[in-house]
């Protein structure tokens, strides 16, 4: 999948430039600073992270152990973050089968909703338009609660999920090419 | 709602409070408007052993209600059957109203089996109709009858009048004085506006009964033709309800968590067949209406839904994926095992039997496309009825020799009516966007 390609090569490229930044400073940036790094990275391509580095790169073994391990923690947080920005996940027709690209960022998704008990999820299950409606109704029922097994078995409670299949009531994307079906049968996570 | 739904799921409510709805939601609106719902009718094929018949138009005495002449609406019932070519009035060479002004050798000459006359008279404030049909071979008269109706109402008395042509020429009853449901849908800029309609089987006289801009699905008739049952989503979650279409009053039968769906009446429209996935995944049950108590009727990891009764009404026919895809299958009785009846292909959905059960139609895919076909229940062999690809929503008239469905015209969804021994057609488009899930009504005597 296209976006879950993009987005681990974001995420390596945010992981060495948050590595990088540290070291040059030699600070640690603050928690909240993820959020705009991850908006300037992800809307001009990640150069943004490596500017205002005037003594040029600092080898990583002036690093401590600790500083490293910290900057890899946040990097991981960044990533989990990152991927987090993926809220739709698409299946083959007729399936309710999770593709294996999807399966890290549900993780991540999994673990967000662990870590914030107080956060709620809608889980929208949705079919193409071919077949009938009826069993797209099950179809799409059947994606949105893999999904929310998923999410489960890695760390949401079940309080925190509810389903909610639209069938092939509410395409993404217009139309009957195969492009469009591919767009629909998805579910999508609202976080609430 | 987010936190009220967990909370519902949470605490495990497993029936819903017996409400009749009177206050609606915001965006929700019954209606009984007529506005700009009307169906156009488009007839696109006719059968080549179509018989010919002559419907002359009818004398007239006293003054007549203004729009389509009685006569002219008869035409065109017989004509949409499909197995009837009527004769252009303008090629008559005479225009008999009684039996004792009926020449057969003229009729005979014009290739006519049957020749249709009458007389419409006005009396206060309805209109009386009296016709005779005769057999121009036989030189013999199948029917004299009188039938009248409110000068408002007449297009109903043409429509009688078809039926009653109609079986003294097949010996089947007519089906034209029965109504069509369906769901109307347009979509502008990201708005949806879902509008729940019935109109005459011909698409006039639509009324809209219910609007919505979040999903209508599944209208099925009660078997007195008074009723609609339907799945909504106008409280932003599928339930189930019950209209009565004279007073507009429903009832929401069914708000379980995760699926309600696909409803079916009873033949004596005392339960409902319906898919629910309160209990996991989706299953069929059956629900007393008045107790609303349920059974369970399947049970399977795989999606079991779209039940409908058999003609028995002891078993029933449903689409379940056990096998892999969906296919149809076949419970003898609430007890029995199902019984696949569908091999054809990897996908069959959707199944509605006849009223006689010698057929059950469906969806049936093949290669990409998606068409209507039938199985013959005795002898278990499959005929494609549908030549149209992006097919759905088989609908069987109640005397069985129709079929409507839902099919993609110019990338609108319209609804299609074949004769199901093949040849004619006609499809009724919306004026505007996309009009789906048909559902012929029972006749009603």
């Amino acid at each position: 999948m296209k976006v879950t390609a993009h987005h681990k090569l974001f995420a390596m490229v945010l992981s060495l430039g948050l590595i990088a930044g540290c070291s040059s400073t030699g600070e640690t940036t603050e928690d909240g600073a993820y959020g705009s790094d991850v908006s300037a990275v992800d809307q001009e391509g990640g150069s943004t992270v490596y500017g205002g580095d005037d003594d040029g790169g600092v080898s990583s073994s002036e690093m401590t152990e600790e500083a490293r391990r910290e900057a890899e923690e946040r990097a991981e947080r960044a990533e989990q973050e990152a991927m987090r920005d993926i809220t739709t996940f698409y299946f083959d027709f007729d399936t309710a089968e999770i593709k294996p690209e999807a399966r890290e960022v549900l993780v991540a998704h999994a673990r967000y909703l662990q870590a914030n008990p107080g956060q709620n999820v809608r889980i929208e299950g949705h079919a193409d338009e071919r077949g009938t409606k009826e069993y797209n109704l099950a179809l799409g029922e059947r994606r949105a609660n893999a999904i929310e097994r998923f999410l489960i078995v890695n760390g949401a409670s079940r309080a925190q999920t509810e389903t909610i299949s639209y069938g092939e009531e509410k395409p993404a994307v217009m139309g009957s090419s195969e492009s469009a079906w591919a767009q629909n049968r998805r579910v999508e996570l609202v976080f609430q | 709602m987010g936190n009220q739904m967990t909370n519902r799921r949470r605490t495990g409510t497993t029936r819903p409070g017996k409400v009749t709805i009177w206050l609606l939601m915001l965006a929700v609106m019954i209606g009984s408007s007529t506005a700009s719902a009307e169906l156009l009718i488009r007839i696109t094929e006719g059968a080549d052993s179509a018989i010919p018949v002559a419907v002359v138009p009818f004398a007239e005495t006293g003054e007549m209600p203004a729009g389509d002449q009685i006569s002219s609406i008869v035409r065109d019932d017989l004509t949409m059957s499909g197995e009837f070519r009527p004769l252009a009035p303008e090629k008559m060479l005479s225009l008999p109203s009684k039996g004792e002004e009926v020449y057969f050798r003229d009729w005979r000459l014009l290739g006519q089996r049957y020749v249709l006359v009458g007389q419409l008279t006005r009396m206060g404030d309805k209109i009386e109709a009296r016709y005779e049909l005769f057999d121009v071979n036989r030189e013999e008269r199948l029917l004299g009858a009188t039938a009248s109706s409110s000068v408002n109402n007449t297009r109903s008395l043409a429509h009688h009048i078809s039926d009653k042509v109609y079986e003294a020429i097949t010996g089947v009853p007519g089906a034209f004085s029965t109504k069509l449901a369906y769901v109307t849908l347009q979509r502008s800029g990201g708005e949806s506006m879902y509008r729940l309609q019935v109109s005459d089987v011909d698409g006039k006289r639509a009324r809209v009964r219910l609007e919505s801009d979040e999903p209508i699905l599944s209208p099925a008739w009660s078997p007195d033709g008074e009723k609609l049952a339907y799945v909504s989503f106008e409280t932003g979650k599928p339930a189930i309800y019950i209209h009565e279409l004279s007073s507009g009053n429903r009832t929401r039968v069914a708000d379980f968590p995760g699926l309600n769906s696909a409803p079916a009446f009873s033949p004596d429209g005392r339960s409902l067949l319906l898919t629910l996935s309160k209990d996991g995944n989706a299953e069929i049950y059956k629900m007393d209406i008045q107790s609303r108590s349920l059974k369970r009727l399947t049970n399977h990891w795989s999606i079991d839904t779209e039940p409908a009764w058999d003609h028995t009404g002891e078993g029933f026919f449903f689409t379940s994926d056990r096998s892999g895809g969906p296919q149809i299958y076949h419970k003898s009785s609430e007890e029995a095992e199902p019984r696949r009846i569908t091999f054809g292909s990897r996908y069959n959905a959707r199944p509605r039997p006849d009223n006689d059960g010698k057929y059950v139609y469906y969806v049936h895919q093949r290669d990409k496309a998606f068409h209507i076909a039938r199985t013959n229940l005795q002898t278990e062999e499959e005929t494609i009825l549908t030549r149209t690809e992006s097919d759905e929503s088989p609908s069987v008239s109640p005397n069985g020799r129709m079929l409507i469905y839902a099919t993609k015209q110019d990338g609108n969804s319209v609804l299609t009516v074949i004769a199901v021994d093949g040849g004619a057609a006609y499809s009724l488009p919306a004026s505007e966007g996309d009009v789906r899930e048909p559902a012929w009504s029972p006749i009603v005597r």
